[in-house]
């Protein structure tokens, strides 16, 4: 009963027809489009390159590195940035990718993982995405995550702030218009990490929502933070099947 | 060492025009703005970016404090004969890199 009941949650979460969903991308200047699909323009790649050489590097006490036990990441990461956040079971919780990659480096290199939103992590996090470039967005099915996933509907759908405002009324009531000349994305996370030209860097999904709950004037959660994690797989879900753009380019 | 995304043709033709882009991994930072505890943070820029072809310059830029963080640069140059290209990157605290690239030019 309980699976149904958060299966019907998920169905009225998706729009009704995915040709409805847009990325960000469609809605991008030309030249900014062409930035994003040159990959000798599209800045997010120089993360990507620090990436590839610290999945090469030995790191901490067991002085392994990423390649040791995951070979070659163009065959073992392809596909896993897909189904993220997932459940993991050593820590009973949900993790993104960020904190997937940073409990790896804890558990198996005996590591201090890189902090959050640090250019080491961000770097390994577009390195891995950027394996699955192309490939449909895959959230996982388990009952863990689709409470999870229901809980971040939620916190989308919860008013906050002094502005008093959810995510639902920007990017879903008014996606498509425009707020203050720029165009209000649907929200599909397709394309993280990636690079921002206001940032003038790369920057993570978490980074992204923080930034729009500043906006609305609320207290953003901590990196990291169960909550954040919970939109970011709500989101994902709603995305499911759409292409991953990692490093995509956004303005 | 700064990462460097440089898109340049292997092979080209006597003649030919052919369109070099070079991108770089670099802050910018201005030397204006001050960052969360109002502390200003010192100018960190590249200065100086320099392009020869077997020794002879083909393009040089001077880069300013306006300029947006990770530069990208894209210029042309006559295909005349093979040779190496080699990029230059100078600026603040003693930042400097130099990458270069072989092109073969063919009749």
């Amino acid at each position: 009963m309980r699976r149904a009941v958060a299966l019907l949650l998920l169905l009225a979460a998706a729009p009704a027809r995915a040709e409805e969903r847009r990325s960000g991308f469609a809605d991008m200047a030309p030249a900014t489009r062409a930035m994003q699909q040159n990959d000798m323009a599209n800045p997010g790649m120089l993360w990507a390159l620090e990436g590839e050489a610290l999945w090469q590097r030995p790191a901490g006490a067991a002085a392994r590195s990423c390649a040791d036990c995951h070979g070659d990441a163009a065959v073992s990461m392809r596909g896993v940035a897909a189904r993220y956040p997932a459940m993991d079971p050593g820590e009973g919780r949900a993790v993104d990718l960020a904190g997937r990659i940073a409990l790896c480096q804890a558990r198996h290199q005996g590591a201090e993982p890189a902090p959050r939103e640090s250019q080491a992590a961000l770097a390994l996090a577009a390195y891995v995405a950027h394996q699955s470039r192309g490939m449909p967005i895959a959230p996982p099915a388990d009952a863990g995550m689709d409470a999870v996933r229901a809980e971040g509907r939620a916190l989308y759908r919860a008013r906050r702030g002094q502005l008093d405002l959810s995510c639902a009324q920007c990017h879903d009531d008014n996606a498509g218009r425009r707020l203050a000349g720029s165009v209000i994305p649907q929200g599909h996370p397709t394309g993280y990490p990636l690079y921002r030209l206001e940032w003038q860097a790369l920057g993570s999904l978490q980074r992204r929502l923080r930034g729009c709950m500043t906006g609305v004037r609320a207290a953003p959660p901590a990196y990291g933070a169960a909550d954040l994690i919970a939109i970011e797989a709500y989101l994902m879900g709603r995305a499911a099947g759409m292409p991953l753009e990692t490093p995509a380019v956004r303005p | 060492m700064a990462r460097v995304l440089l898109q340049v043709p292997a092979t080209a033709r006597r003649g030919e025009v052919i369109e070099i882009r070079a991108l770089i991994q670099h802050p910018m930072e201005t030397g204006f703005r001050p960052d969360a505890s109002g502390v200003v943070a010192p100018r960190d820029i590249i200065r100086r970016f320099v392009c020869t072809w077997d020794g002879e310059t083909v393009f040089s830029a001077e880069l300013h404090p306006a300029i947006a963080a990770n530069p990208y640069l894209s210029f042309t140059a006559l295909a005349t004969a093979s040779g190496t290209l080699e990029f230059a990157w100078t600026g603040d605290n003693g930042f400097a890199q130099t990458e270069t690239r072989r092109v073969t030019v063919t009749e």
